[in-house]
């Protein structure tokens, strides 16, 4: 279990990075590493260079702008999981947060690895396409962003093109009242889900003013509930419409069939726990606790 | 490539392969072997150390990486030669393992957790050891070594008439 030889380089700053990028076909961003070190010890990966942003320090931060919070590539997860601001203004993201991998990779895994490198079963993936985050990236010495929706195109694929290094996440802020919920299966406490769902909800005058759900997990890449949402918005979220919708937007899904879990288990599992993500979303959006005892 | 690396509170200049990870320098350069190799990619947690305070997995990171940062392993937590700090005590008196192999990694974890958190309840301590696999003992014994610990060292400057 070593990897192959590479060379390694440390970037001194983002247009460096592209710079090394562009030098060598071969090469790789390295942040926290978390996933491509297993892939290089397996022989999965073998970039023939590194290039290593970890000590970029004006990529690790999370602060709000505008109407977003903005999160830094290279933020440690261990971060923005007891982040204040997080927690306040995109409580969806605090919540996926301790569902990822363990205590100690989450110490050095980073928001933009984990978006980067794009598995199916990523929880951060899934709340960035749930709640429309933007993606910005540095290519070529300039700046250009891409929506969430669009840069999950396949599993371990985005649409970041060569030679570019992902700088950070925005995720917008939803106002007044606004509750969400992101549930999980999987083997073991923090293993790779088998199904992930998100949703958040934001209620006016009692009915669901909008809304949106999305499942990880089950498909090659995370996915909107599109349909469901237009059917829902507008509504009371009555638990059995809820449940309806779901099921008829997951209806057509491609849904993964592999040694875990069968395409079926996934689909019907999707439907149960977007159901249940969106009923303890409007939970809290009425100020409820949706799992008190 | 030429780094330097704080290891228990020793600094070390080193020259080490760009694709040895931070766990083979500890082991092969340092031969600081309570560090283990278990599965090597991240699964099973028997190389954690405390990078910076954080416990992180060795196994998990190049050791080029960790130039200028300092490292704790198994082999610095003791106060004195011959001593165990209250964690490994705690291990010894509950009979918090068997075979021994998972337990560096456990320590530290228990270390990084209640350096965070004096008083974890039940679940923190399950969480904390989450990505620390132990083939013999069932994690029940573990569970209870870390309860004590913590107990201990939160009591460790109480008089003796407010100790339970």
């Amino acid at each position: 279990m070593k990897a192959a030889p590479f060379e390694y380089c440390r970037a001194g700053d983002v247009d460096e990075a592209c710079a090394m990028l562009a030098a060598d076909d071969g090469a790789r961003v390295i942040a926290g590493g978390q996933t491509l070190v297993p892939m290089m010890v397996m022989r999965l990966a073998r970039p023939t260079r590194l290039i290593d942003i970890n000590r970029i320090a004006a990529l690790a931060y999370i602060r709000s702008e505008g109407d977003s919070v903005a999160i830094g590539a290279t933020t440690r997860q261990c971060v923005i999981e007891r982040d204040a601001l997080v927690a306040a203004k995109v409580p969806l993201l605090a919540r996926a947060m301790p569902n990822i991998g363990h205590a100690a990779t989450r110490a050095r895994g980073t928001i933009g690895g984990s978006l980067a490198n794009a598995d199916p079963a990523a929880e951060i993936s899934l709340v960035a396409l749930t709640l429309d985050a933007t993606l910005s990236y540095r290519a070529g010495g300039k700046t250009a962003e891409i929506a969430a929706r669009d840069f999950h195109v396949g599993p371990m694929t985005t649409s970041l093109p060569d030679g570019a290094c992902l700088t950070a996440v925005r995720f917008p802020v939803w106002q007044g009242k606004v509750g969400s919920g992101f549930h999980e299966v999987n083997a073991r406490s923090s293993d790779f889900a088998f199904v992930s769902a998100a949703a958040q909800v934001e209620l006016a005058g009692g009915r669901c003013k909008r809304i949106a759900i999305g499942v990880g997990a089950a498909t090659d890449h995370p996915v909107r509930l599109d349909s469901a949402e237009r059917q829902l918005t507008g509504g009371a979220l009555e638990p059995k419409a809820v449940r309806a919708a779901i099921e008829q937007a997951l209806a057509d899904i491609e849904a993964l069939d592999d040694l875990h879990a069968t395409a079926s288990y996934r689909r019907r599992v999707a439907a149960v726990l977007a159901a249940r993500a969106v009923d303890d979303a409007l939970a809290r959006a009425q100020g409820k606790n949706p799992h008190a005892h | 490539m030429r780094i330097e690396l704080t290891v228990n509170g020793v600094l070390h200049e080193l020259d080490v392969e760009p694709r040895a990870t931070l766990l083979d320098c500890l082991r092969d350069v340092l031969g600081l072997k309570g560090a283990h190799a278990g599965c090597e990619h991240g699964v099973c947690g028997a190389c954690t150390v405390l990078f910076d305070g954080a416990a992180v997995r060795s196994c998990l990171m190049f050791a080029a990486q960790a130039a200028g940062s300092a490292i704790t392993t198994i082999e610095g937590v003791t106060p004195a030669p011959g001593e165990l700090s209250p964690i490994q005590d705690a291990f010894c008196e509950t009979h918090g393992m068997q075979c021994g192999y998972c337990t560096p990694g456990m320590i530290l974890a228990a270390h990084a957790l209640l350096a965070d958190n004096p008083e974890p309840t039940r679940d923190d301590i399950v969480e904390a050891i989450s990505g620390n696999l132990c083939r013999c003992t069932g994690y029940a014994q573990i569970v209870e070594a870390i309860s004590l610990a913590a107990e201990r060292m939160r009591g460790v400057n109480r008089p003796r008439s407010l100790t339970k």
